[in-house]
């Protein structure tokens, strides 16, 4: 048997809410500081567990940092009790903070090639630290491409980030809605329907998808209709998680937990169950 | 060591049992062995000899469990009851931590008491490997629970071999029993008949070797060693169940359309029994706390279940709304993706989660309906009592 270790895996650290940017109706974007102690480094697609208190924890994929590199950015939607305490929070309070945990998105494996990141809502939170570090090391990636659905144009998130990375990183970006408004001139319809006409080489590509489980779904057929090998196909999953350190036994997808040999998978190696039901 | 090795084994009689007892309570164990409650053979403190349930047995089979009364005297003449050592070891309720609000910030409170220090009475072959199963979860991945690894680290254990096993057990066919091999500090044989009533005790770490050198033991003689060689066998003849692990999991892995998980889902309540009941279920929610005027908060980790729609509740609903699914994914755990994830099935064979189901859904049986379906010659055996 191995020692037991010092500290508490369970014991958060106390960080303090830095800033808080509304992005739209229910979704907002927390800068977290540390108190007292350094921020640990994390890998883009990682995530850590927020605790408001007394209210309760939840897994929220890391967004980013700010620009000193002092402290996290999470993006949170109010789904559920926790969310919803911690999209109430004022700059300056207290929340916990475990982490970073799980595994990241294949940065380096990308490198020399075309990168297609496809988000779904939400799921451009954890890819939008992947995207950043693209941005810093333009040069090792060819064409880099983000296909971005979302339900309408009131709820893009990023927007201003996304016009950024078109701008400075010559990034194909395009984003589609599922609901236009009358001032819309983008693309309508599901982002999956976007992928055929992509500019990459699927010889030499790597995706990474983030989104709800249906559009990842529509997404990886599209891909590997688009000759995309499904070792190359990553995906970041989504199970309910309590301890995100592989011992709570929630989180279990088949014979991975998504805490520690996810969230971020490569499609190969969950083909055999991605179109099993209620799995 | 193993009892047969002439020369090694010794003996002890029922003051010296009682003696152990006192002993491990003065050397500031908590003594947790096995007592008659609520008409079921269940685990607590025990003080000495007395509190064990001397002369009972328990009947077991699918959904049924009773006590009867054997011929003779014997104190571990039972099979195993609704209570696995988990509930000492990984507690039902453990407080992970508390917090108190410190004007615009919180702070944890002090580490906790010191870890309770057991000592296990009565343990079985099944469910030392429970055990073992059990450290392989928590103590040997990425990150460590400390509160386990310091309560099992304190943990002596005692372990008795099997006289006789119950109507549902297949310990055999999971490799774990009925003969206990590894994983105790003691072992003892019970030997009732012929009088007088005794134990062969086998030392399987120096605290056990220590422990018996303080107690008063005999040498055994060779027709004890007979004797419990005896027991050995008509223990491991008397399985009730038996599952054929070949290919199991390649199977369980490959099928997560068979019809049977829809047949046997019209007949599971998903109340989570079987989970509760399991030695090896590990699974748990976070329950939080706080105080009405918002100045503390405390986590609790608390015993869950996979048959619980909240188990996989993420936003836009449960994954596993079907008692189906949820049936598949606790049979495809414990049996199939459990090797993945630790090296070794998360099952041991005791039967628990066969006797606790209230209507009696037999693992055994599903595994062989999966098996004869899926693969129309192979042999598998039904065993109904």
């Amino acid at each position: 048997m191995t020692t037991a270790q010092d500290a508490n895996v369970f014991e958060p650290t106390v960080y303090r809410v830095a800033s808080i940017v509304r992005e739209f109706e229910d979704v907002v974007t927390l800068t977290l500081h540390p108190e007292g102690v350094q921020r640990p480094a994390f890998t883009p697609g990682q995530f850590n567990m927020l605790y408001t208190f007394g209210v309760g924890e939840a897994a929220i994929s890391i967004c980013g940092e700010d620009e000193d590199q002092r402290g996290f950015v999470h993006t949170v939607r109010q789904v559920g009790a926790v969310s919803q305490a911690l999209a109430s929070v004022s700059e300056g309070d207290a929340i916990g903070l475990r982490g970073p945990f799980g595994k990241g998105w294949p940065l380096s494996e990308a490198e020399r090639g075309d990168i297609v990141f496809v988000a779904g809502g939400l799921g451009l939170a954890p890819l939008r630290p992947a995207i950043e570090h693209v941005l810093r090391h333009r040069s090792r990636y060819r064409r880099v491409t983000l296909l971005f659905g979302t339900r309408n144009p009131r709820t893009i998130l990023y927007a201003k980030d996304i016009e950024r990375w078109r701008r400075q990183a010559d990034i194909n970006g395009v984003v589609t809605v599922d609901h236009a408004d009358a001032g819309w001139r983008g693309s309508v319809g599901a982002v999956p329907a976007l992928i055929a006409g992509a500019p990459f080489d699927p010889r030499s590509t790597v995706a990474m998808v983030c989104g709800p489980e249906v559009m990842m779904r529509f997404t990886v057929a599209s891909l590997l209709d688009a000759g995309l090998p499904a070792e190359r196909i990553h995906l970041s999953m989504e199970r309910n998680m309590k301890c995100a350190i592989g011992l709570c036994g929630r989180c279990q997808y088949g014979h991975d937990f998504i805490c520690k040999d996810g969230p971020v998978m490569r499609y190969d190696r969950l083909a055999n169950r991605f179109s099993v039901r209620e799995i | 060591m193993t009892a047969g090795q002439s020369g090694m084994a010794r003996c002890i009689n029922l003051a010296a049992l009682q003696v152990l007892i006192q002993l491990l309570a003065g050397d500031g164990y908590a003594v947790i062995g096995p007592i008659r409650r609520d008409d079921a053979i269940v685990y607590d403190r025990i003080a000495g000899i007395t509190d064990l349930p001397a002369g009972w047995t328990d009947d077991q089979g699918p959904g049924h469990y009773a006590l009867v009364r054997r011929g003779d005297d014997a104190l571990f003449g039972y099979a195993v009851g609704p209570d696995a050592w988990k509930r000492f070891l990984h507690p039902p309720v453990e407080t992970l931590w508390r917090a108190q609000r410190e004007g615009d910030t919180f702070t944890l409170a002090a580490p906790r008491a010191p870890a309770p220090r057991y000592a296990f009475l009565g343990v079985r072959a099944c469910d030392l490997r429970a055990i073992a199963i059990q450290d392989r979860v928590f103590c040997q991945g990425a990150y460590t629970d400390r509160s386990y690894a310091d309560r099992r680290r304190n943990a002596f254990i005692v372990a008795v071999h099997c006289g006789g096993v119950g109507g549902n057990c297949f310990c055999a066919s999971m490799g774990c029993g009925p003969r206990v091999d590894a994983g105790f500090d003691l072992a003892l044989t019970e030997l009732v008949d012929p009088a007088p009533h005794r134990f062969l005790i086998e030392v399987g770490s120096e605290a056990g070797a220590a422990m018996l050198a303080r107690l008063d033991s005999e040498e055994a003689t060779s027709s004890d060693l007979d004797l419990a060689e005896s027991v050995f066998k008509r223990a491991a003849s008397q399985m009730g169940r038996h599952i054929n692990t070949r290919g199991l999991k390649e199977l369980l892995q490959t099928q997560p359309h068979h019809p049977r998980w829809d047949e046997v889902a019209a007949r599971c309540m998903a109340c989570g029994n079987c989970t509760m009941a399991c030695p090896t279920c590990f699974c748990t929610t976070i329950e939080d706390h706080g105080s009405i005027d918002e100045s503390s908060a405390e986590r609790v980790r608390t015993w869950d279940s996979c048959f619980t729609l909240d188990f996989s509740f993420i936003h836009g609903g449960s994954v596993r709304q079907s008692a189906s699914s949820r049936y598949r994914q606790w049979l495809t755990h414990k049996l199939a993706h459990w090797i993945d994830q630790f090296g070794v099935a998360g099952c041991v064979g005791c039967g628990r989660c066969i006797t606790w189901c209230p209507v009696g859904i037999d693992l055994t049986e599903e595994v062989a309906a999966l098996r004869m379906a899926t693969d129309p010659g192979s042999t598998v055996s039904h065993e109904h009592p």
